[in-house]
């Protein structure tokens, strides 16, 4: 018959087969295709490095601070990451949208047709935002550190690259924010929604700490150095302060949320319709 | 070759299929026929797993489509449903589904040039016209030169020339032996391209037949004949099942006779016909006929006019 015939010249042709590799490389090239990666991405490092700059340059010790207290003792790794809170929260808006966009928009239903497995798409997709947001946060946080030392006013405790910690903590802070990003990433995928999983990003990164504060000293000085941002935070102390989680350990807590959200994820993307 | 087996879905309260069983083979075109709401966009997410079935299975080859190694060159679907970021031009598109199940650029670029792509390939998605829309998802849906194609009203938003595309393009996609599935709620666009057809009306099964099998069912309704000599005509054409009645000066209804035996007695008698057709209920009426009772959402005109 000429349809088995045709059945059987269409297999002859090379196979076309899902594999961790290819799907990986499908996620790259979804990342790199969407204007608002670049964006993210983009502000994110500028801010960085900006606002580390700025920082370097403009902070004086000795001068008073809010509340009337004497700041001191910032070292030239805190000044240099200064823009970290606000280069996470763009992280973690990228990784939000990178997967709840899927939703939004109904790309979802193709890339779920391609990669039936479905799961291998969020560890994807959680390696591709967290890969890249680490290694250009840590380049980043390098230009940022580089570029602010010749600008410290006397006074800063200053650090060359080859001091103890410095290093860890610059490469801290893209691991840190590699980490938010796909935070975010579980967080989208979770809730399936960009103003739902924005928000919980603001709320969790930068209004949480705020509100922690609120709560009596007892409260607050347990429960303030277990919040996602302030563990996460901890790697990229040169000094960690006393009740502060240690750099690793601090690190650890913060890789357990994101472990606890992207596990929620995979199991709303395993278990329902889409 | 698609088997839907006993599939029932459920969404909350609401049953989008009810219990529906089918076939669908390789070597031709089935049309998935049913009204608005009736359940075939459903059945076709389940097929390839976007939705789990409440109970039943639906197959694909004898697997669930969740377990290909090569799910692309297994299925390709065209959903109703927007499924494309329109921040993406149409080549990134296509090129971050590719590359998931190692399809290489060269087989991207075909399927750009077999869709008629090549002028917006460049472009963003979203400023993609309906129908430039289902070129891209018709596209996608060849990208892995699959065994089974499904498209889910492809020719929605398309214009003559893009329809008759479509048609072309389904039409040999069967000769070559791959299963061809095709939704739509129009029969006379299914008629066209179809040789099977499968109806259901709200997620039943109400038809499971060849489109030659429906015509013939549907007509016997007898035969118009036209003669200058009524009364002669009506005097040879007799029978034991056979009823003539007038319906003009010149025209009979016959039934209980086919064209061919009406047109050979008139002729041994020397009795000259002016007209000789078989009268069929259209597939549309008969499609209608079918689906009435099954329809979701009836229009208050026709509520009006029943």
């Amino acid at each position: 018959m000429s349809a088995i015939a045709a059945a059987e010249g269409r297999k002859s042709r090379p196979a076309y087969r899902l594999t961790a590799r290819g799907i990986i490389a499908g996620e790259w090239t979804k990342f790199w295709s969407l204007r608002s990666s670049w964006i993210t991405t983009a502000v994110s490092i500028l801010l960085l490095i900006a606002i580390g700059v700025i920082a370097a340059a403009a902070y004086t010790p000795g001068a008073i601070g809010r509340g009337g207290r004497v700041e001191g003792g910032r070292d030239a790794v805190t000044l240099a990451l200064a823009g970290t809170t606000l280069a996470a929260l763009a992280a973690g808006v990228l990784g939000v949208l990178l997967a709840a966009g899927e939703y939004s928009t109904g790309m979802i239903r193709s890339t779920l047709t391609a990669v039936p497995t479905r799961l291998p798409v969020l560890w994807a997709k959680s390696l591709t935002a967290g890969g890249v947001t680490f290694v250009l946060v840590t380049i980043g946080a390098l230009v940022s550190f580089l570029l602010g030392a010749p600008l410290l006013h006397n006074g800063v405790v200053k650090a060359g690259l080859g001091d103890q910690g410095v290093l860890r903590a610059l490469v801290g802070a893209g691991l840190y924010l590699g980490l938010v990003a796909v935070f975010g990433v579980g967080l989208g995928a979770l809730l399936r929604s960009s103003a739902g999983g924005i928000a919980l990003i603001a709320v969790l990164l930068l209004i949480l700490p705020g509100l922690v504060t609120l709560l009596p000293d007892s409260w607050s000085d347990t429960i303030g150095p277990y919040l996602p941002g302030t563990a996460g935070g901890a790697v990229m102390e040169l000094h960690p302060s006393g009740g502060d989680l240690g750099p690793w350990a601090g690190l650890a807590v913060f890789a357990g949320y994101v472990a606890v959200v992207l596990a929620g994820a995979a199991w709303r993307l395993a278990k329902t319709d889409v | 070759m698609i088997e839907v087996r006993q599939v029932t879905k459920r969404y909350g309260s609401k049953t989008a299929v009810d219990g529906l069983s089918f076939v669908v083979k390789p070597g031709e075109v089935t049309g998935f026929l049913g009204p608005n709401g009736a359940g075939k966009s459903t059945t076709m997410r389940l097929i390839v797993g976007l939705d789990a079935p409440t109970s039943g299975t639906a197959l694909v080859n004898g697997r669930r489509y969740a377990e290909f190694r090569s799910p692309l060159h297994e299925v390709g679907v065209l959903l109703e449903a927007r499924s494309v970021h329109p921040g993406r031009t149409a080549v990134s598109h296509l090129m971050s589904l590719a590359r998931t199940n190692s399809i290489p650029r060269s087989r991207v670029d075909e399927v750009i040039r077999l869709a008629g792509l090549d002028a917006v390939a460049g472009k963003r998605v979203g400023g993609f016209s309906l129908g430039m829309g289902q070129r891209l998802g018709i596209a996608a849906a060849l990208l892995g030169d699959p065994a089974v194609v499904m498209l889910d009203e492809p020719v929605n938003g398309l214009d003559p020339e893009g329809v008759a595309w479509v048609r072309t393009l389904l039409a040999r996609l069967a000769s070559e032996g791959r299963t061809v599935l095709l939704s739509s709620h129009l029969m006379s666009e299914i008629s066209l391209i179809a040789n099977h057809l499968v109806i259901i009306g709200r997620g039943r099964l109400l038809a499971d037949t060849s489109v030659d099998a429906l015509t013939a069912q549907t007509s016997g309704e007898g035969v118009r004949v036209c003669t200058g000599d009524v009364g002669r005509l009506r005097s040879v054409l007799t029978g034991p099942d056979v009823t003539v009645t007038s319906t003009g000066a010149e025209d009979l209804l016959v039934s209980g006779l086919n064209a061919r035996r009406i047109g050979k007695l008139a002729a041994e008698h020397g009795i000259a016909l002016y007209e000789l057709t078989p009268q069929s209920v259209s597939l549309e009426q008969a499609f209608m006929n079918l689906t009435r009772d099954e329809v979701e959402y009836t229009s208050a005109f026709q509520e009006i006019a029943r």
